[in-house]
């Protein structure tokens, strides 16, 4: 199959089999790399990008459900040279610590700041409970959310 | 039970409340104890008689607030009447129930009324209890006596005129509740009444699995028709059962204990925490109201004939969507409950009510605390609600030989709108952990 994707503002045409993930798709057909593999079952979150306004598992998403719509990656959030605010917030709290993660809990922040602006710090855990941190670094992700929150 | 409360009931309602003001008054309070009688009262058999059907009776899913003390009380019960809190029945003697004696706590089972002689609101299902034995309430009563005291009141009820009036209960209560313990039917076994007086007194399933009226009783021209609990559908299970594999009693039993069995899935929704709870129940209790159940369901379900679990490539959208998103799962190596069941053999898709599917595509399963557990991503970020319902509308056609099911789209609407809250897994959730069961698998 072939599909139409929105990424990060620009249609893309995609040669991918409609069964492949859309994770895959970004990575492989369309090199980009920010989000990440982890756990292939939909339960870590590392893959997580924007469908639409919400957070999605693209390692359990397949091209097929989501042909014609609108993904963004974290790297539709901002550059290296250019990071944006989210971003920044995450780089200022240094919340990264091997950084596997750290592309997922973005993109979940993300995805509840386009639904409120400025959530409390209750919010912000029950947004980000479905991804998981390996390192522990999750008070520093929570104050670097936090901050993009109040940004 | 979760649609809008139409004018013809609130007049209903009215009517009751003016009859109940004069024909329903409360009973007279019973004294208190000086003090809880404190764990040394009660003999240790008794008391662990009474853990085992208080897992029947499943009193703590609703007695226990999320992240709260067991037993202390505080859940938000959401009725079309209005929110009603849990009460706290630990022995605290100021906000709990240790100044109450075995006979007021018999009372309240029996006849819904609380030790200050006011009527309780049937969201504690007496309408059930009532046919529990004085020997079982005095072992769930030595239960509950020595759990640990937690001093908790919980908030006010939020009910909306009338009901909040007292004696509204009263009248509901002439109009529905039949008080008095189980008679047994000499017409069959000992087996039979005791599953017959556990499904259909302590283990309270009509609750759920049996349609309500406008006032939230029973109907008992349906019962075991399939209810609605929770943004939940709670199936029928009675010869209306529509499970695509027959159920057999030591199924049943496995799945009830469980919470999972190979050839019917798990149980998920509010029925995850009955299942969760009845881990700890007496094997033998939950054998005689399994055979109960089974006997009910007549063996007439399952009399499709199942069809093959895989797809073929149709071209369809909702084949295109099954065979790229469900199929690695469901159509599978991995058992359960670590992969899928094959959908010829989901309730879930040969049900009555397409809402327990929608939950489950739109929620997933989400992974249970401290155990293991069945686990599916939720889809509700990626698939829209077309996609969901053509998903439904082809499954339903590819794995059963049931008609379609109306108001397919009106329901996944509804199960958007309700959120993942009824769909969040429980502790435990239908965990399968062997130190808790005894089992092996």
């Amino acid at each position: 199959m072939s599909g139409r994707i929105e990424v990060n503002g620009t249609w893309r045409d995609v040669s991918s089999e409609a069964d492949t993930p859309l994770l895959y798709v970004l990575r492989d057909e369309l090199a980009l790399n920010g989000a990440k593999y982890g756990c292939g079952l939909g339960q870590c979150g590392a893959c997580t990008v924007l469908v639409d306004d919400e957070a999605v598992f693209s390692c359990v998403t397949p091209l097929a459900m989501v042909d014609g719509r609108r993904i963004t990656t974290l790297e539709g959030l901002g550059s290296a040279a250019s990071p944006g605010p989210i971003q920044q917030a995450f780089i200022e709290e240094q919340a990264a610590q091997c950084g596997f993660c750290i592309p997922g809990m973005i993109m979940r922040t993300a995805a509840l700041l386009r639904k409120d602006a400025h959530p409390g710090e209750a919010q912000i855990r029950k947004a980000l409970h479905p991804n998981l941190c390996r390192c522990g670094t999750h008070m520093r992700i929570l104050r670097a959310a936090m901050k993009a929150a109040k940004a | 039970m979760r649609r809008a409360f139409g004018l013809p009931a609130a007049t209903a309602a009215l009517a009751l409340l003016t009859l109940g003001s004069c024909a329903t008054g409360d009973h007279a309070p019973l004294a208190g104890l000086d003090a809880p009688p404190g764990p040394r009262a009660f003999d240790a058999a008794l008391v662990k008689r009474g853990a085992e059907l208080a897992a029947i009776g499943n009193c703590r899913t609703c007695h226990t607030a999320a992240g709260g003390r067991a037993f202390a009380g505080g859940l938000p019960l959401e009725t079309p009447f209005g929110t009603i809190y849990s009460t706290n029945i630990t022995p605290d003697p100021q906000t709990g129930i240790g100044r109450w004696s075995e006979e007021a706590f018999r009372r309240a089972m029996r006849e819904g009324v609380d030790r200050a002689g006011h009527h309780l609101y049937p969201a504690f299902p007496y309408d059930r209890f009532t046919l529990v034995t004085d020997e079982d309430d005095r072992a769930i009563y030595a239960y509950l006596m020595t759990r640990p005291p937690v001093e908790s009141r919980p908030p006010a009820n939020r009910i909306r005129f009338p009901f909040n009036v007292r004696a509204f209960i009263g009248a509901w209560k002439a109009l529905y509740f039949k008080p008095g313990p189980y008679r047994p039917d000499p017409a069959h076994d000992a087996a039979w009444n005791r599953g017959a007086y556990l499904a259909e007194g302590l283990g309270h399933c009509s609750s759920c699995h049996t349609p309500r009226n406008a006032l939230g009783a029973e109907r008992a021209d349906r019962h075991f028709d399939g209810g609605e609990a929770e943004g939940w559908h709670a199936y029928a299970i009675n010869a209306g059962s529509n499970a695509p594999v027959p159920w057999t009693v030591e199924a049943l039993r496995a799945y009830l204990r469980r919470g999972w069995q190979p050839e019917h899935g798990v149980s998920r929704g509010p029925m995850a925490p009955v299942t969760h709870e009845l881990a700890a129940a007496n094997d033998a209790d939950v054998r005689d109201l399994a055979r109960y159940v089974v006997a009910l369901m007549d063996g007439r379900q399952g009399a499709a004939a199942e069809r093959g679990a895989e797809a073929p490539g149709d071209g369809s959208a909702g084949a295109r969507l099954y065979e790229s998103a469900c199929v690695q799962c469901h159509d599978g190596v991995r058992p359960l409950p670590f992969g899928g069941i094959a959908l010829s053999r989901s309730i879930g898709v040969a049900g009555e009510s397409p809402r327990n599917l929608a939950n489950v595509i739109l929620y997933g399963l989400p992974a249970a605390d401290a155990t293991t557990a069945p686990i599916m991503p939720g889809y509700a970020g990626a698939m829209t609600d077309a996609q969901v319902a053509e998903l439904a509308r082809w499954m339903r056609a590819r794995f059963t030989d049931k008609p379609p099911w109306e108001g397919l789209e009106r329901i996944v609407a509804e199960a958007r709108r309700a959120g993942p809250k009824g769909a969040q897994a429980v502790a435990g959730g239908a965990g399968v952990d062997p130190a808790r069961t005894g089992e092996s698998r």
